[in-house]
């Protein structure tokens, strides 16, 4: 059982990306925005990262650079969307398009480069403790922010008035203004917030995951962050089981194949997608459930009655 | 501009360009090379590679030679534009580097019969349309060589991209190599199903490390592999450039892509006007097969892949000499005999030993 902690390890890695970048757009959508640049805005945020933890050698430095990036890309959509009332879809669409050039034209410069991977926990004497200690007590700081991140989401939606007033904005845009909210105000923070968190899940890649820029490096997570959103109808308890399921099962794949039990390894490449169709059938079979959690007012533009 | 004036610019230009084509027939030709990449040059990898080749032109060639590329060119609709738009603003020598333009470099060529074309990896040739390869394997079979020495667990991770001959035939013939110093290596290979996601080969990496693995060997096109290898402390080997940069202490050597020599020798026989189509399969005596320097090995490992890699020049070991059988116990390569180029290029089967099952 000795190759029980790596694969947990491996597991981890492989899942926190797409929890920081789901657990971001899961708020964004909660106000009743959706956005799908999630991949362009986790790849800027990638870039940004590995460029100036590179340059300055300081990864708290790229942390905060990639966070920056991600909240400006984000900017950018909540701009359009939210004062010009673009067509959400379109403009989230527009904007993973840009993510993916922007980022490799300014990343043209950085590869090739090697930094150091993010340093892990080491807590003497608790990080040793077999099994446990690894696990728990050895990760880097991103992961323990993921789940952290989550657990906050948990209590902000359901115990707090903040949490309230924003799941208002997104199931009836216009009673929360008849109330006296500021709902593109509250939307463009929601947004800024799903930004921010998609910059770090790209900077996870950048600067833990696999330690160095490459063009189109996300490929396809951001996709995937989306699709959990959904997939966890917006709850962050069931994103956390989610993103680890996706995690746990990609990962499982290739440990198959290096044990040499023979399943065609495109059917094992397709598994976690088809996992992901399964469950949305399944969870969208109870229509009452998803609707008492998807927030009413998804996609849709508001525009103050006069 | 009235119409006269039109009439005597265009007579000018006319003659201006009769000068020039008469001082060309004069003088040797000049080259004005373009070059189509199917990613961008920094891909650190094979489109990096061939631009590292389109420099050495310009650097021995000087001025007699001008060069321009365009990286990217999707292998579809838009390369066959690509193309002939090369060969429409004054190119006389286009070379396409993926596989994948194999249509359409051959459409143009038919089109521009007195532009020369050189198309990477394919197989259809014309009068004016050569093809060149890099026997990739003969790297491999040292790398095998050195692997078979290094192990200590005697397992061997393999990262695929897909179960194609270029790659099957790398397996077996790193297979061979570490065979032929240590019979006890066992081989596991991961199929990435892609030839570029960064985390995917790096979480296929650690799969295999995992499972005991303490070589690292690749045939995708990221260095991630390379680096989780570095981060767990085994040892692997680097893919189409040298990628120590990313594994000072991890990488033993890298399978290096070269194609400088062989690009500034086209291009000079386009000068010379001795340019002919043809089909060229390097290997490492060649020189577009180069293996990075030696390292993180002792030096009697280091004395033995030095020789073998200068046996496989000198034609002394040929990775694939008989007898070999496959999985099934079928005689493929008889003794005394090497494999042809046409059964390395079409091979999708594994030879015996290899305790593995390929994908159909």
């Amino acid at each position: 059982m000795e190759w029980i902690v790596p694969f947990i390890l491996t597991v981890i890695t492989a899942s926190t990306p797409l929890l920081l970048a789901a657990s971001g757009e899961l708020i964004t959508e909660k106000s009743g925005v959706l956005n799908l640049g999630v991949e362009g805005m986790m790849l800027v945020g990638a870039i940004a990262g590995f460029a100036v933890t590179a340059s300055s050698g300081s990864a708290s430095l790229g942390i905060l650079a990639a966070v920056a990036a991600g909240t400006l890309m984000s900017l950018i959509f909540a701009f359009l969307t939210l004062t010009l009332m673009a067509n959400q879809v379109a403009t989230g669409l527009a904007l993973t398009i840009f993510g993916v050039g922007f980022s490799a034209l300014v990343g043209s410069g950085f590869v090739g480069f090697a930094i150091d991977p993010l340093p892990a926990l080491s807590i003497p004497g608790i990080s040793a403790i077999p099994i446990i200690g690894p696990i728990l007590f050895g990760q880097d700081f991103l992961v323990y922010l993921s789940i952290a991140a989550v657990i906050g989401i948990a209590w902000f939606l359901s115990k707090s008035r903040a949490g309230l007033i924003l799941k208002a904005v997104g199931d009836s845009h216009h009673s929360a203004h008849a109330i006296g909210y500021s709902v593109i105000k509250i939307r463009y923070l929601a947004t800024m917030f799903g930004g921010a968190m998609a910059g770090l899940g790209g900077a996870y890649l950048s600067l833990s995951y696999t330690p160095m820029w490459a063009e189109n490096m996300t490929a396809g997570r951001g996709w995937i962050a989306l699709a959990l959103v959904v997939f966890a109808t917006w709850r962050p308890g069931r994103l956390v089981a989610g993103a680890y399921m996706f995690g746990l099962i990609s990962v499982m794949q290739l440990h198959a194949q290096g044990a040499g039990i023979h399943v065609p390894s495109q059917f094992m490449s397709m598994l976690p997608y088809l996992a992901t169709v399964i469950v949305l059938v399944i969870i969208s079979s109870d229509r009452a459930k998803i609707r008492l959690n998807a927030p009413a007012c998804i996609g849709q533009a508001f525009r103050a009655a006069q | 501009m009235n119409a006269s004036l039109v009439k005597r610019t265009l007579a000018a230009v006319a003659a201006v360009g009769a000068l020039a084509t008469g001082m060309g027939a004069a003088q040797a030709e000049d080259v004005k090379a373009g070059f189509i990449y199917v990613g961008p040059i920094g891909d650190h990898g094979w489109s990096y590679r061939h631009d590292i080749g389109r420099q050495a032109i310009e650097a021995e060639l000087g001025d007699a030679a001008s060069t321009s590329y365009v990286e990217s060119v999707p292998e579809g609709a838009d390369a066959e534009r690509v193309i002939r738009q090369m060969a429409q603003t004054g190119h006389n020598l286009i070379f396409t580097t993926s596989f994948g333009f194999m249509n359409p470099t051959e459409k143009v060529a038919k089109q521009f019969p007195n532009v020369k074309f050189e198309h990477a990896t394919g197989y259809k040739r014309a009068d004016n349309l050569s093809t060149y390869a890099a026997r990739f394997y003969e790297g491999r079979y040292v790398a095998g060589v050195i692997a078979g020495k290094m192990t200590k667990s005697n397992i061997v991770g393999y990262v695929g991209s897909f179960p194609i001959p270029e790659v099957v035939r790398g397996i077996n013939s790193f297979m061979l190599g570490a065979w032929s110093v240590n019979p006890d290596v066992q081989v596991k290979v991961v199929w990435a199903n892609t030839w570029y996601d960064p985390g995917k080969e790096g979480d296929a990496a650690k799969a295999l490390i995992d499972q005991g693995a303490d070589i690292m060997v690749q045939h995708t096109d990221s260095p991630a592999p390379l680096q989780v290898a570095e981060n767990r402390g085994v040892l692997g080997f680097g893919q189409a450039s040298d990628m120590i940069k990313f594994a000072p202490k991890a990488q033993l050597t890298a399978i290096v892509d070269n194609w400088d020599k062989y690009y500034v020798s086209r291009a000079k026989a386009v000068m010379d006007g001795t340019w002919e189509s043809q089909d060229t399969w390097g290997g490492i005596d060649s020189g577009m097969v180069e293996l990075a320097p030696y390292t993180n090995m002792p030096d009697d490992v280091k004395a033995l892949a030095e020789e073998t890699e200068a046996k496989i020049a000198s034609g002394e070991i040929h990775p694939f000499a008989g007898p070999i059988y496959d999985q099934a116990g079928e005689l493929r390569i008889k003794e005394g005999e090497d494999a042809t180029d046409e059964m390395l290029l079409g091979m999708d089967w594994y030879i015996k030993g290899i305790d593995a099952e390929l994908p159909k």
